[in-house]
């Protein structure tokens, strides 16, 4: 399986493409971009999304993720 | 069977080749709250995520899973650079040589009163070894996954992956459990307010190469490697004295280039030389820089790159781009997310943080090709890091499907653009923070991962395969096989021993396990498979002429 950066590809000779058939992981590929107006969308959608997930109170719950040391 | 495939090929860990095969392996540290108890005391909170997941493997598999660690290997003050540090001198949390103690009332607090299973077992546990071969514990005053031995990059990320595995259903028994407050685990570094927690990475390279220079090279990749690394950070400074963005969670704890300590004075290059191994053949190469990485791109670089220039050395091959004040260089790259800093070296060249991987990558391919190509893993590894230092070296940003750093500010950034936020907007901080929660309801990561926004390099079916079952090609599976066929006589085990308890012995049946390489289920599985019970299990072992080292 090929590797696959999607935004880069050919910039750097991917070696030995045809043999590499175990221990290398499978990268399926996200879709592009598109055109600036989907990924405006895309990112009020995401913002959407994480504003549901935030915890109330951002100020108060960061105060209190207080730790001990480690290593 | 072994979740990430086919077993390694054993020619690619030959140390002759060019290849980023070796015996490696993982520890994180997880930070961790319960919101509604702020004043809860965190070793507490800690030994109730291990007694929290014994809790699930007894209810699943109907056995103890509690073992006690053997310590008698452990030794955290001995140097590579050839001296002990004195007992007295040490700080008390680099003794991690001695288990850790609960006071009774703190026990109190640990053991539940009664849940849906009836009470934990009575005995309090600070330790566990688990059926996949890895370690969870209480390590100071957080709850510490230790991976299982593993043979390449991609199964570290793999059993890495497992590890947070683990720490979900902690925290799902916890919630689920009457009495008991939710706890939460983050797989991050440091609380943004003055204290940091560590992710280490273990890598076994012969003890013939000299230490001085092991050191020498890796100081100006790991200044460096943050840029593909790093898991991005909302702050400046170890006391979140400036607002701002940094590429790395741990740069700014830093404060020496070589040292032996984990906790205070954190060294560039850490010099314990606790190899759990044949200290005569082997080093362990303790790597405390790296940051807790959610990405598995991030994770897979982190250790693929490493690896590869440990290779380099192996070979004597290595470039020695010394930096002038590494320490200073280290925090400054990672407080410049742009990548333009430019890095002072001693030669009097002045290069940028992606210069100075692309040194190291150069030479990797170099190596490659003198040796008419690398395994096929090795070889990926070398084009995933070529193509994101030319995406990094472009904009930045095209790099978020890929490194936490680079997701994590995409975020942060269209926060800013919508809201107008100033850098130390609480809710910035708090993106930051629920980015490593491991709750997938919760975390920023799970949220971008399952939009497909960012590239998974191994599936949840792996992941769950690698919680229970060991590598199949290191020591790991003897000990796992042994903790998971035969849970009530074994009573002990370490990186690199089991401690059987058997009635028709009188006295403790110590197995070494110092060979990293053996104990594999290519030498070992008939053993188990033949064996009705621990008894004969030891019998047969004890038969053989070398009859304390497993096979």
């Amino acid at each position: 399986m090929a590797t696959q950066d999607r935004r880069n590809t050919g910039s750097r000779p991917a070696e030995q493409d045809e043999e590499q058939d175990t221990g290398v992981p499978d990268t399926s590929g996200a879709p592009e971009g598109g055109t600036p107006t989907a990924q405006t969308q895309g990112v009020d959608d995401l913002l959407d999304e994480i504003d549901g997930v935030l915890e109330s109170n951002a100020e108060e719950f960061v105060r209190g993720f207080v730790q001990k040391g480690g290593q | 069977m072994t979740p990430a495939g086919p077993p390694t090929d054993p020619s690619v860990l030959d140390p002759e080749r060019f290849s980023a095969h070796r015996v490696m392996g993982t520890e994180t540290e997880y930070g961790i709250i319960a919101p509604s108890i702020p004043d809860a005391n965190a070793t507490i909170l800690s030994s109730q995520v291990v007694n929290a997941y014994a809790a699930t493997l007894r209810e699943g598999l109907g056995n103890l899973a509690g073992t006690r660690w053997d310590y008698t290997d452990e030794a955290p003050l001995a140097d590579a650079r050839g001296w002990h540090q004195a007992r007295h001198s040490a700080d008390p949390s680099q003794l991690t040589d001695t288990p850790p103690v609960l006071t009774a009332e703190q026990v109190a607090m640990v053991d539940p009163p009664l849940d849906d299973v009836g009470p934990l077992d009575s005995a309090v546990l600070m330790n566990l070894v688990l059926n996949n071969g890895a370690r969870l514990y209480v390590d100071h005053a957080h709850p510490e996954y230790s991976s299982p031995e593993v043979t390449n990059p991609l199964d570290a990320v793999l059993w890495d992956r497992a590890g947070d595995a683990v720490a979900l259903t902690a925290m799902r028994r916890i919630a689920a459990t009457p009495g008991f407050a939710p706890v939460h685990l983050y797989k991050n570094n440091t609380d943004n307010k003055s204290v940091s927690y560590g992710s280490h990475e273990n890598y076994l390279v012969p003890r013939s190469v000299p230490f001085h220079h092991l050191a020498a090279v890796l100081i100006p990749f790991f200044v460096t490697r943050q840029t593909l690394c790093g898991s991005g950070r909302v702050g400046i400074g170890a006391f979140n004295q400036a607002p701002g963005f940094q590429l790395s969670q741990r740069a700014d704890f830093f404060e020496n280039e070589i040292g032996l300590e984990t906790t205070v004075r954190r060294p560039i290059i850490n010099t314990r030389d606790e190899p759990h191994a044949v200290a005569e053949k082997y080093r362990r190469l303790h790597v405390i820089i790296g940051d807790a990485n959610l990405s598995e791109t991030s994770n897979y670089l982190k250790m693929g790159t490493t690896s590869l220039v440990l290779s380099l050395i192996d070979r004597q091959n290595a470039p020695v781009p010394e930096i002038h004040d590494p320490v200073r260089e280290l925090q400054a790259v990672s407080h410049d997310p742009t990548l333009k800093h430019r890095v002072r070296l001693v030669d009097g060249r002045s290069v940028t943080a992606l210069d100075v991987q692309e040194m190291y990558l150069d030479a990797c391919l170099r190596e490659s090709d003198r040796q008419g190509g690398t395994d096929p893993q090795s070889a990926d590894l070398l084009h995933r890091w070529g193509s994101l230092i030319d995406v990094l070296r472009g904009n930045p940003l095209d790099a978020a499907g890929q490194l936490d750093w680079v997701a994590k500010l995409k975020v942060l950034e269209a926060y800013r653009s919508r809201d107008g936020m100033a850098w130390d907007d609480p809710r910035l901080a708090l993106v930051d923070l629920q980015y490593s929660d491991l709750r997938p309801e919760k975390s920023i990561y799970h949220r971008l991962s399952a939009r497909g926004d960012i590239d998974r390099l191994v599936n949840d079916e792996q992941v769950s395969a690698a919680v229970s079952n060991p590598p199949e090609d290191t020591r790991a599976y003897f000990r796992g096989h042994c903790i998971s066929s035969f849970p009530r006589e074994v009573v002990g085990a370490s990186w690199d021993s089991i401690i059987f308890e058997l009635p028709s012995q009188r006295r403790l049946q110590r197995i070494q396990t110092r060979e990293p390489l053996r104990g594999t289920a290519a030498l070992t599985r008939e053993l188990f498979a033949a064996s009705a019970d621990a008894e004969e299990f030891v019998s047969r072992l004890l038969s053989r002429p070398q009859s304390n080292m497993a096979p």
